[in-house]
């Protein structure tokens, strides 16, 4: 117990001393472990699922692969939920981390930690909403997926609430971003999932009423860079632009106007793309290449020198409907409102084929080892392999709920949740 | 003499540590409750609930009474603090202090929020409080309780013989502050034979005057400040899109004061509309108008812009907005500018608003006669 002296004086001394020798400690350990940091934070980060549509924001699932054969056994544990969410899970090590929102008004909201192993519950933070909750019936609070640094986790929310924690659930900062910019909503509701991009938290908050887009810094939560977006509902998420010849990654900021590449230190658009894109599903970034959901599918190939991007191929017959278009084996693959999947080249933009799913779908599938796990509106699980001239289901499962978020995967097993459980499936 | 010297310096001890005990906690809740938009003060307020959750539980009530003086913002710092002290002690296998709590819950001059925070703490440990606690809350500052007590009374009145449910029926009404528990009601009072006044239970403003078309082309008469914006007067004249345009009386019916101008008028397409209406109170006081429409809008009370919003036809509910404002007493005008846009799709078509007079539990507060003093209606009867 201090006195207040002691506070200001002693203490005081005291801290700056304990503060010296942990710099001290630090910057030995730091130069110690700093050459093995690289390896080390590369094999962690692999193993994790940090954000919407994982690391690298192109919803492929790296390391050990998901078990394609999905059945009741191979369902690792299943848990109960305190509120709803289209949210999807992000993994970091161990931990598992997931939103939610409930009550009425959908004002409550949850950040939910689980053990990745057994599937207990950590911890739980709750929260009020501090900006407008209102949502098309079919959405709610908790839409938007978290974003993970690997040390703290950012929680955002339909009202625009954005929650930075510590790993134990202690609150970083709190930014109130619908109650600072009270225009900036959508009586449908926001889905728009932020990204971590180096130190930014990269947010689009974009609405027929008011849009803008952010970089948020990772660790003070203060606003690194605001621009001005165009002002129109918009529902799509952030993507990114990997680190590439020596160039830092971009994020890439999608509207109907088209898609931005912007710096995520400093909110500078590096280039633009101006042919319009849709406001729903995302774009996605496989090696190297950037599909974009505009006028069917449009893909660019980035400039070397970093500034510029060269249009590659258009494909009319590859609309994606709400969950945004993925690749794997050389394909590209888009779900459209019927429930259909089709196959593209991603060379040509080339249609190749259609495998009918039961649709609808609103979450994007992952891609694991060449498969694509994918949940319907309904709950049903379908694992396809893409195959050059055709799909093939290699397994189906039925989870009777509505799912509706955009599954996660790591460490060979994959995530998913409904409004009231959360799933993981694991090679039995 | 050296005993009682050892005692006044323990005493005097305990009373200082205790002192500086309270100062502490005090800074740290000051600490929080200063945190800004914007992240400004955050790391204070970090460094503030750590502070208090090295203190432990003796902390639990201090950070709930400063939830009366947090803004939103900062009652989240508080409700993290609260959680964290409230986590460590279930970690450490330690009941909550069950009777402070509990006594913090009804204290209904305390932050709704903090009190409802309390109590689903305590229903953790003892599910029973529920019974206890909730049966008394039909009119509580908090709508989560109201919402809670009104669906207790629901439960009754399902499992009642039919000619013994109506009284159980009415008086969940009298603290329902929420659609889908008063349609429910509605319509087992309906069913029951007797009426019901949604738009008096709710508090909607049904009697307007509405004047216009003005023109709204491209939607470029949202940022127009057309006659009416500055000035208002009953017996006006002025040029309309479509010819002279004057105030004309128009009210609404419907059970949740919808009114439709699609409908009653014309769904003049570009076009905008101003509807006005005078809301009289007893004293100067704060509430709320909740507001509903599809189309573009802007508010005014009493000559001031309160809020606007250039959104149209993306969904529309009850309560869609709420803005809080500050009414005098006597008459308040209030005065509506509502915008259609040329959208052709079928469901781009609706052109309608619902306001409401309510406190921040939703509840109607009576628009009271000139020379009456009237208390809110949710306290009582509807």
């Amino acid at each position: 117990m201090l006195n207040i002296s002691m506070k200001s004086g002693l203490a005081g001394i005291l801290r700056n001393r304990l503060d010296s020798s942990i710099r001290i400690l630090g910057l030995t350990a730091g130069i110690i472990i700093g050459m093995a940091a690289p390896m080390l934070q590369q094999n962690s980060i692999a193993a994790d699922w940090r954000q919407f549509r994982g690391n690298d924001v192109n919803s492929i699932a790296t390391g050990t692969p998901l078990p394609t054969e999905l059945s009741g056994e191979s369902i690792a544990w299943k848990t109960e939920l305190p509120g709803r969410g289209l949210s999807g899970p992000i993994i970091v090590g161990s931990r598992l981390f997931l939103t939610a929102s409930s009550g009425y008004t959908q004002d409550r909201l949850h950040v939910l930690c689980f053990d990745t192993a057994s599937g207990k519950q950590l911890w739980e933070r709750q929260f009020n909403a501090t900006g407008r909750t209102n949502c098309h019936e079919k959405m709610c609070n908790a839409t938007p997926t978290m974003t993970s640094d690997g040390e703290r986790v950012y929680a955002f929310y339909s009202s625009n609430d954005l929650i930075c924690l510590d790993m134990d659930g202690q609150l970083q900062w709190f930014r109130g971003l619908g109650s600072e910019f009270p225009n900036a909503s959508n009586s449908l509701g926001m889905s728009s999932s932020p990204i971590v991009v180096g130190t930014t938290v990269v947010v689009q908050v974009e609405s027929d009423a008011e849009a803008f887009a952010c970089g948020v810094d990772t660790v003070s939560g203060e606003t690194k860079w605001q621009i001005d977006r165009p002002r129109a509902a918009n529902w799509t998420s952030p993507g990114m632009l990997p680190a590439a010849n020596g160039k830092p990654a971009l994020a890439l900021l999608q509207s109907s106007k088209g898609l931005a590449a912007v710096d995520p230190d400093t909110g500078t658009i590096v280039w633009n793309f101006e042919k319009g894109a849709s406001t729903i599903p995302s774009s996605t970034v496989v090696d190297g290449q950037i599909i974009i959901p505009s006028s069917g599918l449009t893909t660019l190939k980035p400039g070397e020198d970093g500034i510029s991007f060269q249009e590659v191929w258009n494909s009319g017959n590859l609309s994606p409907s709400t969950p945004s278009p993925v690749v794997a084996n050389g394909m590209t693959f888009t779900l459209n409102s019927a429930g259909a999947l089709t196959a593209g080249s991603v060379q040509s933009g080339e249609r190749l084929w259609q495998l009918r799913l039961k649709g609808p779908f609103c979450g994007t599938p992952v891609v694991s080892a060449g498969h694509l796990f994918v949940f319907n509106e309904g709950g049903q699980a379908f694992v396809v392999k893409p195959e050059q001239d055709k799909g093939i289901i290699v397994s189906e499962l039925d989870l009777s709920e509505t799912i509706l978020c955009s599954p996660a995967a790591a460490d060979g097993a994959l995530y998913v949740r409904s409004d009231g459980h959360l799933w993981k499936f694991a090679k039995p | 003499m050296l005993w009682k010297s050892v005692v006044a310096a323990a005493v005097t001890s305990v009373l200082l540590s205790t002192v500086t005990f309270a100062d502490e906690v005090a800074d740290a809740i000051k600490t929080i409750q200063s945190v800004q938009p914007a992240s400004k003060g955050t790391a204070d307020a970090r460094r503030a609930v750590s502070a208090l959750a090295r203190g432990g539980a003796k902390n639990l009530i201090p950070v709930l009474q400063g939830f009366r003086s947090a803004s939103p913002l900062a009652a989240n710092w508080l409700r993290n603090a609260f959680d964290n002290l409230a986590s460590a002690e279930a970690a450490a296998g330690r009941k909550l202090p069950e009777q402070p709590l509990t006594s913090f819950v009804r204290d209904t001059q305390e932050s709704p929020v903090a009190r409802r925070l309390a109590y689903e703490w305590l229903l953790k440990q003892n599910p029973e409080l529920k019974t206890q606690l909730i049966p008394g809350m039909l009119l509580d500052p908090s709508a989560e309780f109201r919402r809670d007590a009104v669906a207790m009374l629901l439960e009754q009145a399902a499992a009642a013989p039919e000619a013994t449910s109506l009284p159980l029926y009415q008086k969940a009404l009298s603290g329902a502050v929420h659609k889908d528990q008063v349609d429910t009601i509605a319509a087992a009072i309906r069913k029951a034979g007797s009426e019901i006044n949604i738009q008096n239970h709710f508090g909607f403003l049904a009697d307007w005057k509405v004047i216009g078309p003005f023109d709204n082309k491209e939607e470029k008469g949202f940022d127009v400040a057309y006659p009416p914006e500055t000035e208002l007067r009953e017996d006006a004249e002025y040029d309309g899109q479509l010819g002279k345009v004057s105030w004309k009386p128009v009210n609404t019916e419907d059970d949740y004061g919808i009114l439709d101008i699609a409908k009653k008028i014309q769904n003049y397409k570009g076009s905008v509309m101003y509807a006005s209406t005078t809301w009289t109170s007893d004293k100067d006081r704060q509430l709320e108008l909740r507001l509903g429409t599809p189309n573009a809008w802007k508010l005014w009370v009493n000559g001031k812009m309160v809020f606007g919003r250039e959104e149209y036809h993306r969904g529309t509910e009850m309560d869609q907005y709420k803005i809080p404002v500050q009414l005098k007493a006597g008459s308040n005008t209030i005065l509506l500018k509502i915008c259609q846009n040329e959208q052709t799709q079928d469901w781009a078509q609706s052109y309608h608003f619902q306001i409401r007079v309510c406190d921040a539990t939703g509840a109607a507060v009576s628009n009271a006669p000139k020379t009456a003093q009237t208390e809110p209606a949710a306290k009582g009867t509807n």
